[in-house]
């Protein structure tokens, strides 16, 4: 499955077959610190991706001053 | 996952509320939240006028988004740091934010209007990268609300920010600092009143937001503030969160409860126009003009002890209401 991970942009290959947040959790992200898309939509920690989806894990943190 | 408000199917989960939402009723406690945030801190009412300082970011977007739609009269004003090409981007989704809208977007430009860009001044002066782009961008949003006379400044700060601020404040018991991190600051003395209509609201729940309305927003994070202390307080209070859910929104909003009463402050000075340029200062020369003036190489008034270099802490609280230690402590993120 291919995971397109941001700050910086780029791109790994995981294992599918699974829930997200194992996923998530492989790659030692905070389930909370994320969106995960799938397709143009979020998908929740519980549902299962497939070897064929491609998702994008995008961090919600933002820092600096505003 | 089931929605909590109609068993559909959830697309976000809220840990710290034990809940998921589908859509249209993430939407709802969306705009609940905000809408109790400036309900209990009087915030604002039908008919003001509101500036938004607009960076281009999820939050601020979000927050004009939500604005708009409770119908209030808000102006977004984008202040441009000329952080190359990040900041191009930021002005650019905020025009198209605003276009889309139909929104009213203000511009000013650091590098047009007052002479430096943030990379610049972080080079140049003796303040940190963060401290002066705060500094920086504190006084221009006062400055255009006071000349377009604006009733109100709104920002979009979040749970996650605040209670950042909060923590870093606590564990240096920065007792003026923390009596001072209000969600609503009264206006005073030339200094317009100041908003965070979002601190209710996750970083999650902001970016979510964002996302399934359609908004297009900057995910990139400012290039200059790697190793932020900010930033670093946020994933401190994100490991516990991790396996205490709840945990950042008891410590942020259990201090707005329970807390800010014991931090009361009557400390407040007397501020007088700023010999430069007339906006509110405890001293001679407002902080911003002392930092620019060293910036760009320049002397201010004929006394030579005039603009002598305060400390980074006075710097930040003359001008502001709220310290954050990000500008204060950041001296890794120079």
């Amino acid at each position: 499955m291919k995971v397109k991970l941001r700050n910086p942009d780029r791109e790994v290959q995981v294992r599918g077959g699974r829930p997200v947040g194992s996923v998530l959790e492989e790659r030692g992200i905070a389930v909370d610190s994320v969106l995960v898309i799938r397709a143009g939509e979020l998908i929740t920690r519980e549902m299962r991706v497939r070897d064929e989806d491609e998702l994008e894990i995008r961090p919600v943190i933002s820092g600096g001053v505003r | 996952m089931r929605c909590r408000s109609c068993r559909g199917d959830a697309v976000i989960e809220i840990r710290r509320h034990h809940a998921a939402f589908c859509t249209e009723h993430f939407f709802t406690m969306f705009r609940t939240q905000v809408e109790k945030a400036i309900r209990r801190h009087q915030m604002m009412a039908p008919g003001d006028r509101i500036l938004l300082a607009v960076s281009g970011g999820k939050d601020s977007l979000a927050l004009w988004d939500v604005l708009l739609d409770l119908g209030y009269d808000v102006t977004g004003l984008y202040l441009g740091l000329g952080i190359a090409e990040y900041s191009d981007r930021s002005h650019d989704v905020a025009r198209a934010f605003a276009a889309k809208r139909r929104a009213r977007l203000l511009t000013v430009d650091l590098r047009r209007d007052y002479g430096y860009d943030i990379p610049t001044a972080g080079r140049r002066g003796s303040r940190s990268t963060c401290a002066v782009c705060g500094l920086s961008k504190r006084y221009v949003f006062n400055r255009a609300a006071l000349e377009g006379d604006f009733d109100v400044v709104a920002t979009g700060h979040n749970l996650d920010d605040e209670a950042a601020t909060l923590l870093g404040n606590t564990l240096r018991w920065q007792t003026d600092a923390i009596a001072r991190q209000s969600p609503a600051l009264p206006g005073r003395d030339g200094m317009v009143k100041k908003v965070k209509p979002l601190h209710r609201l996750s970083e999650l729940e902001t970016a979510a937001y964002a996302f399934l309305r359609g908004i297009d927003y900057v995910v990139e994070e400012c290039p200059l503030v790697a190793g932020n202390t900010q930033l670093r307080y946020k994933e401190a209070m994100n490991a516990i969160e991790q396996t205490s859910p709840g945990t950042k929104s008891q410590f942020f909003l259990g201090y707005l409860e329970r807390g800010m009463p014991l931090f009361r402050s009557e400390d407040r000075a007397e501020l007088r126009p700023c010999e430069s340029c007339d906006q509110p200062t405890t001293g001679r020369f407002c902080a911003f003009c002392r930092a620019r003036a060293q910036i760009l190489g320049h002397r201010l008034g004929t006394d030579p002890g005039a603009d002598l270099e305060p400390s980074d802490r006075e710097v930040a609280q003359e001008l502001s209401e709220e310290v954050l230690p990000a500008e204060i402590y950041a001296r890794a993120a120079r």
